[in-house]
């Protein structure tokens, strides 16, 4: 079972990561929350929808940003973002002014009018999460949203979602593997291991919870211990391995 | 310092039809921009039904073995051609959704608010405008060999419409097919699997009457064989028509109706 009884909330207006090792069940999650995926039971509210009941209107109010590369590479920046702001039923006035802030936003003006496929791994990212925020969603879902990014373009990332929480206010739900990342932009952190979410709380009261110097690296180990037996499908490490290697 | 954003909040005051047809309209739109940046597969597309009417068809006129009911036979059998191109175009439609799939593209259109129907649809639409160059290429290439077209604008409109409505029915068949095996491997075997009998139990290169009543009775439930018969009544002078156009139409429009209501079901399945 992929993801077992899972419950928690997370606060309106934070960035919560869920952390843990592959095949942990969190990308799973994010199908289920994003209403890609129908849980077997139970159900959960998204910017207070149910997604078992309202599968649309959670889709109206949320961003999703997949693991793997949702742009469009046989596309522009800019066709990548109109296609996208029409699946939103954005009206053509907001789709002029939203594009060209996003294009503004992202620094991908000069780039709009290139195929997507001659972009860097970091101008993909921050096309893909301008793609899913020109619909200004309550929630952005995140999964694993800088694996494949050199230094460079992840901290380009990090600085355009902490910007985008900061100004629209929006929740973001991430998973990742970089425990740097997770410190440096998560509010609260959960574990996940073996479909069960095993420990929550802020990066520091985590930390501390193990002991006076520990790192967050340590807290993944405690929690996700030493097997190796874990790992996901082989069409997830494949996913993984691909998006890495497009993004590089 | 990054540029500040605009209002922190969505936009769905629109009427939700008109959304719809947007909706449905991006997802063509998103294609459509595709071939037109690299137009190669419709120029491979435009091979072969061209070597089906100079090769194929020019022998078998020499033969005279085929009752056409007074018709040339290149002429009887440039409907069946152009039905035939757009089918097997159409039939292998599906894979490029699992090939979307695998590079993640087919996630972002889901996880949007736009209905499953209006994904399908668009995608039928896409499909209806590679028919339109398709269309256009048999018609060059019929003309050249002396094929006795109707050319008046509404006849050519009906051809549209019907090669277009074949298109959207094949083409939404084959994504139903692609939602269930999932695998460009076996999707390809199916698409080869599919394509010969729809194309062999039809009325495209013989007429109804040659066929033993098995077979007959095998292509009257085809839609390929009700397109056929509708193009070959508005695309060649007297043509000819079997039954009826309402009847061609009305197959057509239920066909595609019936696919598009088990496409939109099986859509979100694609990524399972």
């Amino acid at each position: 079972m992929a993801v077992n009884a899972l419950t928690f909330s997370v606060s309106t207006g934070t960035v919560f990561g869920l952390l843990g090792p592959n095949g942990a069940g969190k990308s799973t999650l994010i199908k289920m929350l994003t209403t890609l995926l129908p849980p077997s039971s139970g159900t959960a509210l998204v910017a207070g929808f149910d997604i078992l009941l309202q599968p649309k209107e959670v889709r109206r109010h949320i961003g999703y940003v997949s693991q793997m590369l949702s742009a469009d590479g046989e596309l522009t920046g800019y066709e990548n973002l109109l296609i996208s702001a029409k699946l939103y039923g954005l009206s053509r006035a907001e789709r002029a002014e939203r594009i060209g802030q996003a294009l503004e936003f992202m620094q991908l003006e000069e780039a709009s009018r290139r195929l997507v496929k001659h972009y860097s791994g970091g101008m993909i990212r921050r096309l893909e999460i301008a793609q899913s925020m020109l619909h200004r969603p309550q929630v952005l879902f995140l999964d694993e949203p800088t694996v494949g990014l050199d230094p460079n373009a992840k901290h380009s990332v990090w600085q355009r979602i902490s910007e985008l929480r900061q100004q629209l206010g929006t929740s973001v739900f991430m998973t990742t593997h970089d425990m740097e990342e997770a410190d440096h932009l998560c509010d609260t952190i959960a574990f996940m291991h073996q479909g069960k979410l095993l420990a929550s709380g802020s990066p520091a009261e985590l930390k501390s919870a193990l002991g006076p110097g520990a790192s967050l690296d340590d807290v993944f180990i405690h929690y996700s211990g030493t097997s190796i037996a874990e790992g996901g499908t082989l069409r997830d490490v494949a996913q993984t391995r691909y998006t890495a290697r497009r993004l590089e | 310092m990054l540029p500040k954003l605009a209002t922190p909040h969505g936009a769905w005051s629109s009427f939700e039809p008109v959304i719809f047809l947007q909706q449905a309209s991006a997802v063509a739109e998103s294609d459509i921009r595709k071939l037109i940046h690299d137009p190669v597969e419709l120029l491979t597309r435009m091979v072969q039904p061209v070597l089906w009417l100079v090769v194929f068809g020019q022998v078998f006129a020499r033969t005279r073995a085929i009752p056409t009911g007074g018709l040339p036979y290149l002429d009887f059998m440039a409907p069946g051609i152009l039905a035939q191109s757009v089918l097997f175009g159409a039939i292998f439609y599906g894979i490029s959704l699992i090939w979307e799939r695998d590079l993640g593209v087919v996630h972002k259109f889901l996880v949007s608010p736009a209905p499953r129907t209006a994904l399908v649809l668009g995608r039928a639409v896409s499909s209806a405008v590679r028919g339109f160059f398709q269309t256009v290429i048999v018609y060059i290439v019929a003309l050249l060999l002396g094929v006795q077209l109707r050319l008046e604008g509404r006849a050519i409109l009906g051809v549209i419409t019907v090669v277009s409505l074949g298109a959207a029915t094949f083409s939404t068949f084959s994504l139903i097919a692609a939602c269930i095996v999932k695998s460009r491997e076996r999707f390809m075997g199916i698409g080869q699997i599919l394509t010969m009998p729809l194309f062999f139990a039809s009325n495209a290169i013989y007429p109804l009457s040659m066929m033993p009543a098995w077979l007959r009775s095998l292509s009257s439930v085809n839609p390929l064989t009700y397109q056929v018969d509708a193009l070959r009544y508005l695309m060649i002078r007297n043509g000819g028509i079997e039954f009826g156009l309402e009847v061609d139409f009305c197959v057509l429009l239920l066909a595609f109706a019936l696919l598009v209501s088990i496409a939109a079901k099986l859509y979100p399945s694609i990524i399972r």
